[in-house]
């Protein structure tokens, strides 16, 4: 019996840490966004810097796995398609599948586990250093010089890299459809602008990478800022980072596709 | 308020916890102004905390702390502000900023705190480097100095905006012999020159007790005791003798870690 | 100097993310800038509308001329009753035209064809089309097709198959 009381408390405990990390997590972000305290630099060069880190340094990845699975989904959409006769929808599908979900999903995955995990380790790392205690010292906020700027530039970054995941994509599609196995171009690219709808596909599409774009960089920011400032710490945090942030994308994912393309 | 024989730092009735665990347990203590006051305990009694309590970094459970006649443990963010671009604090790690070179981290606190022209930045900088010794350093990446030197490069930071209070955190760990005596004569006589009050929080018995005009011994949450080097030498209070002697002397502090868990070891038995 | 690159990549990525997003708005959902997106409504009543959608297009002549919008149930007459928008600059659309549920393909996505009728006056905004046929549920007829009915019962009808 008291065993059973045991397992009960030790679930309040954790729930509890949980609700306390998220409200830790929101303050930080208010206080970084909002709070009236200044960065003492200019606020946009800070946050180029950062995209550069973030958003530009991931460039590669992304568009190297835009094209793959973009030929992938060509490729397995085709030999499906064409025991039908329809191989001419395969711009569709693999146009569809792109922009609603795999653009969105998969560049916060990949975003999570090359950018976010940098972020968390850095800001960890400066924390362990005592560099934002220094900062502090001096009289700068590190909330403003160290965590906004971050925050932006992945915010910025992610559906950036999301269009130029799904455009890399349709384009690796098209290599193998087309180019490839011969699907006629007329009818892969008209096909494809019959059934993709901009507000529907696309920007519902974005709106979701602009979530997600949130929703991982905060996560990154803030395991960072939060980490025990240790090497152990630190490396906990990082694959907190990753774990969080794919869990919240892909649970996110869902309530977005239903409130977007579900009809609810 | 500029009276000359006041106390800089004065701190009463502080109390502070970590979770259960109290690192400070209703202690008082007087810094003198103009004077190097050097603050010793075995390490994890809370010295680098006691620094962070007055630079207000950390705020206390019970008690005040005043700097300079102002209560700095209740102070609003502005006030703080004004009042830490005074104090200098140079962290144990050093605390270079990593994505800057050493002539920028230097720089830092004068473009926060101050509207100089490029120029005098640049001379500024360069006096200050020049000081700690590291003049021909200014282009590296911090990433590229050696422990001590970045330490030099940071204590050069602290000191940028000249300021009346310097804290130094364990300025004395992995510094060469000669870096060491260089720095031991540059604590010594900026505090002369700048007419600075000075913390120092060692470990290093030797090198702390010859610059520093009076000292403070921390244990177990409390002040266990407080005098002028010498007065401390000759004390027959067992705990300070245990402390005074358990140290070896000598430039580099090759054994501490053994010594605190000796000392660690025989503090928890009853 | 490296702060200059820096930016200057910062500006190319932030210019190659925006021309990957006019791409896949010009490219492959085919917006097109200059047409002004004004439509106009038209109903149409049907007994089945089988798997029709909400989106599914209008097409005249194979050529997509507005979306469903909704379907409904109309309460008194038990049919379905789809609202179409249809493109402002598609306005002649004659009163005695029929629409049709159709399939794209033998599996494909089912959307309203509209055949048009010979009368010199055009559907308004709000109009309805009373000419319907509705959709061929292919369950129904291989249903019927199994029993042996088909030749039978539906002689005339039977050139669809
Ligand atoms: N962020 C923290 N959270 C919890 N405990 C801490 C934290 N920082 C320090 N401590 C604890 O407070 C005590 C005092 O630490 P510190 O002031 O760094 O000691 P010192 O500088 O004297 O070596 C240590 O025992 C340490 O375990
Ligand atoms: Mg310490």
């Amino acid at each position: 019996m008291s065993r059973l009381l045991d397992h009960v408390a030790t679930l309040g405990r954790s729930g509890l840490e949980v609700l306390q990390a998220m409200g830790r997590a929101t303050i930080m972000l208010g206080m970084a966004l909002f709070g009236r305290s200044s960065s003492h630099g200019s606020m946009p060069s800070l946050v180029v810097k950062q995209i550069y880190a973030v958003g530009v340094l991931s460039l590669i990845i992304i568009t190297v796995s835009g094209v793959f699975i973009g030929m992938v989904l060509g490729l397995q959409g085709y030999n499906i398609l064409v025991r039908y006769g329809t191989e001419q929808s395969v711009g569709q599908m693999v146009a569809l599948s792109l922009v609603r979900e795999l653009g969105p999903v998969v560049t916060a995955l990949l975003f999570a586990g090359r950018a976010g995990s940098a972020l968390t380790a850095e800001i960890g790392l400066m924390k362990a250093t005592e560099q934002l205690s220094s900062l502090e010292m001096i009289g700068v906020d590190p909330l403003k010089r160290i965590i906004a700027p971050r925050f932006w530039a992945g915010f910025i970054s992610m559906p950036l890299l999301a269009c130029i995941f799904s455009m890399v994509g349709i384009f690796g599609g098209s290599m193998v459809g087309v180019d490839w196995l011969g699907i006629y171009e007329g009818s892969f690219w008209g096909n494809m602008q019959q059934s993709v709808d901009f507000w529907n596909d696309v920007v519902d599409g974005l709106i979701k990478s602009v979530m997600f774009g949130f929703v991982v960089t905060w996560i990154a920011v803030f395991q960072g800022y939060d980490a025990v400032p240790t090497s152990e710490g630190i490396s906990r945090a990082t694959t907190r980072t990753v774990v969080y942030a794919s869990l919240a994308v892909l649970g996110l994912d869902f309530i977005l596709t239903a409130v977007m393309f579900g009809d609810l | 308020m500029n009276q000359e024989n006041e106390s800089f730092i004065e701190i009463r009735g502080l109390t502070f916890m970590r979770g259960d665990r109290v690192i400070f347990d209703n202690i008082d203590m007087d810094i003198p102004r103009g004077k190097v006051t050097g603050i010793m305990g075995p390490s994890g009694t809370g010295k680098t905390t006691l620094l962070r309590l007055i630079g207000a970094q950390l705020r206390p459970d019970a008690g005040k702390i005043f700097v300079d006649g102002r209560c700095v443990s209740t102070m609003g963010r502005d006030e703080l502000f004004r009042v830490r671009s005074r104090m200098g604090m140079l962290f144990q790690s050093g605390a270079l900023f990593t994505d800057i070179t050493v002539f920028e981290n230097v720089a830092f606190p004068l473009r926060v705190h101050t509207r100089l022209s490029e120029q005098m930045i640049h001379d500024i900088v360069l006096m200050k480097l020049q000081a700690v010794g590291l003049r021909g350093a200014s282009q590296l990446m911090p990433a590229e100095l050696s422990g001590g030197m970045s330490r030099r490069v940071a204590l050069a930071r602290a000191i940028s905006l000249d300021p009346d209070f310097i804290m130094y955190d364990e300025p004395f760990v992995g510094q060469d012999p000669i870096a060491m005596g260089v720095l031991v004569n540059l604590l010594r006589k900026l505090n002369n020159a700048l007419n600075l009050t000075s913390v120092i929080v060692s470990h290093d018995l030797s090198e702390t007790a010859s610059i520093a005009d009076y000292l403070y011994l921390l244990a177990d949450g409390h002040v266990i005791a407080g005098g002028t080097p010498d007065e401390l030498q000759s004390s027959e209070d067992p705990k300070v003798r245990q402390f005074m002697n358990g140290i070896p002397d000598g430039p580099v502090p090759f054994h501490y870690p053994a010594d605190d868990y000796a000392k660690e070891l025989l503090g928890e038995r009853p | 100097m490296r702060m200059r690159t820096v930016e200057i990549s910062v500006g190319a990525f932030l210019l190659a993310g925006l021309f990957a997003l006019v791409l896949l708005a010009l490219r492959v959902s085919g917006l097109s800038v200059n047409a002004d997106n004004t439509t106009y409504r038209l109903y149409a009543e049907f007994d089945n509308v089988g798997s029709l959608t909400k989106r599914a297009k209008v097409a005249m002549g194979g050529v997509t001329i507005g979306r469903v919008v909704d379907i409904e149930l109309d309460k008194k007459t038990y049919m379905a009753r789809v609202i179409m928008d249809i493109e402002t600059n598609v306005d002649n659309i004659p009163v005695d035209s029929s629409a049709a549920i159709l399939t794209a393909g033998l599996l494909g996505e089912k959307f309203i064809g509209i055949s048009i009728g010979g009368s010199r006056d055009f559907f308004k905004d709000g109009e309805t089309i009373d000419d319907t046929q509705s959709a061929i549920v292919l369950e129904d007829l291989i249903g019927k097709f199994l029993l042996g009915s088909v030749g039978k019962d539906d002689e005339e009808s039977n050139d669809s198959f």
